[in-house]
């Protein structure tokens, strides 16, 4: 054969943090010695993070995957014929039958490792733009319908209906309005928005080039975390071949819409992923949090009507209104409509992004796609949504993922982080780091928040060393119920949902060492 | 490459980045990448060219962990610090590096090789422990692997 074979190596940072440069330079080199004609593609990742690199083969039209490959694998490799498809160790089979991806519902993620992040030919090819060119076509209240239809919820984590937001934002009076993608994915546990936009950036756009039309903004922001540099070289080559392709700017593919978007990057503050928190800081500031009312959606960035939406979120849209609400609402339980995209990480032996409709448990999630622990020791606790999430213990592990489902148990869904602890962890030492992790991070403008997360800290430590222990155990309830009440956003008005859990569900680490 | 302060080149960040207000927090973090820190210098300058007080400045500068106002070492090592770390032993891999460069979190060796910080996620939470150096994340990390990963960097 005399045509180049296609090789896919993931450029999305699991894949980076495991030596997907280096992979990928070794093949070239070899192929060189061994006078193969390669094409190295610098795919995004499909979420199989412990495979990763996982590097996939072209062959007639199918994908076969081996992983995770490292750099001192490679002259095996190419000993065993993996051009071809040959058998070895790392070999997976064909990517769309792994089962951990074939049991997904893929929507917002479905072309996530698939495609060339920042090849606009690759995103049109699996109908990329679709979306916006039906929002251009039908216009504001359309794109508002759908969405309705669809039931979609913010999923950065408050989970508020999308078409509401975009509805108020729509109807507030202005010149002048704004698009923000909060992209400030701080919560510990979760990386779907870095996926997306390491591997399906131009989704992004679209969805934000969407908003833009439906609510009447020309301009809109990403958020992005200094934490991610990667995300950041991707999205910005993805703005420029969107630019480009006049897909953004200037009467967008003659439409007579003009959209920009700029990035901005953070300054490594948690809180910063608070809305108004960061409208502060897209300002210049501190990113001190803003009383609410007036919401975001009236008077937002710079004091205009300003829509603030997760990546998540916001990539959705453009398979919403391309295949319509409905089709998207036929996923999901309850008020919890469509897929989430749920991450298992921490102590689980098959860790990465699953992308699935709402209503599955925790331990499906856990036991079948995470494999159990990474140690083979028993689940002890697991936290879900992040640093302000709930720890559950094996008894709430069939508690259906669903937004209400989980408040009910005085949990969260969040932003879909799952993180998993075996039992050589200790709750307590969890407890106390939910009260310094609020204490590094608060922004200091209300006082639970600012002085009940040090004074946390300080009664979690008494409570450990056995000084006077019931009381403490009680101030320190009554503290959580202060802040709980008192805060003005969830950083301190959430943190305490860890500590209590920790202390109702695992009260024997919090038992002094020395009885 | 960090770069000594150099007030014209500073200047030509600022105006690069925007001279105003609304664009301090990226001139911070502009000017962390060149120079790695924000110096009492930066601060006159940023504060003249828009137009706030220097109150104003260092109040932003505080705020925000990664606006250092030392001079950070030569390699600067993150260690992320967060549950899905935890749960995989970041908190001893935490102490390894500690005592493997004779430093804490938040100190700079005295030979300004490395700086050691800690990290609240680095979105590499499958593959925990994480990492980051300079701007490159390495996931799994362990003891072992962390001596070769710094070994490898001198």
């Amino acid at each position: 054969m005399s045509t180049s074979t296609k090789i896919f190596i993931p450029r999305d940072t699991a894949s980076l943090s495991m030596g997907g440069d280096e992979v990928a330079s070794k093949i070239e080199e070899i192929a060189q010695k061994e006078k193969k004609e390669v094409t190295i593609i610098r795919n995004g990742s499909w979420g199989m993070s412990w495979l990763e690199p996982l590097i996939e083969i072209e062959i007639e039209g199918h994908r076969v995957a081996y992983g995770p490959i490292s750099e001192t694998d490679i002259i095996d490799l190419f000993k065993a014929d993996f051009l071809n498809g040959g058998s070895h160790f790392l070999k997976l089979g064909n990517t769309k039958d792994i089962p951990y991806l074939k049991n997904q519902q893929r929507w917002t993620f479905r072309k996530c490792g698939l495609i060339d992040p920042i090849s606009i030919d690759d995103y049109i090819k699996n109908k990329g733009f679709s979306g916006l060119g039906i929002a251009l076509k039908k216009g504001s209240d359309y794109v508002l319908k759908e969405l309705e239809k669809s039931g979609l919820r913010g999923r950065g984590g408050a989970g508020f209906p999308t078409a509401i937001k975009w509805q108020t934002v729509a109807n507030a009076e202005g010149a002048q309005k704004y698009i923000t993608c909060n992209a400030d994915e701080g919560d510990s546990g979760t990386f779907s928005d870095r996926i997306l936009m390491e591997s399906d950036p131009l989704a992004l756009i679209e969805g934000m080039t969407i908003a833009g039309l439906t609510v009447g903004a020309n301009k809109g922001y990403i958020y992005l975390r200094s934490e991610y540099p990667n995300a950041y070289e991707i999205l910005n080559s993805a703005i420029n071949t969107a630019k480009e392709h006049n897909w953004l700017g200037k009467n967008i593919q003659s439409s007579g819409f003009d959209f920009e978007i700029d990035i901005h990057i953070g300054g490594g503050s948690y809180v910063c992923g608070e809305e108004t928190a960061m409208l502060e800081s897209l300002e210049g500031k501190a990113g001190m949090i803003r009383f609410k009312p007036p919401l975001p959606a009236i008077e937002g960035l710079f004091g205009k009507p300003t829509v603030v939406n997760n990546v998540v979120t916001l990539a959705s849209v453009p398979d919403i209104i391309d295949q319509g609400g409905p089709a998207y609402s036929a996923y999901g339980v309850n008020r919890s409509k469509g897929t989430l995209a749920f991450q298992l990480s921490g102590n689980v032996k098959q860790g990465g992004l699953v992308e699935i409709a709402f209503g599955i448990t925790l331990r499906e999630l856990i036991e079948q796609w995470g494999g159990g622990t990474a140690s083979g020791k028993p689940v002890y606790a697991v936290q879900v949504g992040g640093p302000l999430g709930a720890y559950f213990p094996d008894s709430l592990l069939d508690t259906p993922l669903d937004y209400e489902a989980f408040a009910a148990k005085d949990g969260m869904v969040g932003h879909g982080g799952i993180v998993v602890f075996d039992d050589t962890a200790d709750m307590a030492i969890q407890a106390r780091f939910a009260m310094e992790f609020c204490s590094i991070e608060s922004c200091g403008k209300c006082t639970p928040c600012r002085i009940g997360s040090t004074r946390g800290v300080e009664v979690i430590d008494r409570i450990i060393s056995n000084d006077n222990r019931e009381k403490n155990i009680d101030l320190l309830n009554d503290l959580c119920e202060t802040m709980i009440d008192g805060s003005l956003c969830a950083m301190g008005g959430m943190t305490p949902f860890p500590v209590k859990s920790a202390l109702q569900y695992f009260p024997k680490d919090f038992k002094p060492e020395i009885e | 490459m960090i770069h000594k302060y150099d007030e014209k080149i500073a200047l030509d960040i600022i105006n690069q980045v925007g001279a105003k207000p609304e664009m301090l927090v990226q001139i911070l973090r502009a000017f962390v990448v060149k120079f790695s820190f924000i110096s009492e210098s930066a601060i006159r300058l940023i504060a003249k060219e828009v137009n706030l007080s220097r109150a104003e400045i260092h109040g932003t500068v505080s705020f925000y962990h990664d606006f250092r106002t030392t001079k950070a070492g030569d390699k600067v090592i993150k260690i992320c610090q967060s549950e899905a770390c935890q749960a995989m032993g970041s908190r001893q891999l935490t102490l390894h590096a500690e005592e493997m460069l004779g430093i804490k979190l938040h100190e700079t060796s005295e030979n300004n090789a490395y700086s050691l910080e800690p990290i609240y996620c680095l979105g590499n939470c499958a593959l925990s422990p994480a990492i980051m150096i300079d701007e490159k994340v390495y996931g799994k990390v362990d003891t072992k692997r962390f001596n070769q990963i710094v070994d490898h960097k001198e």
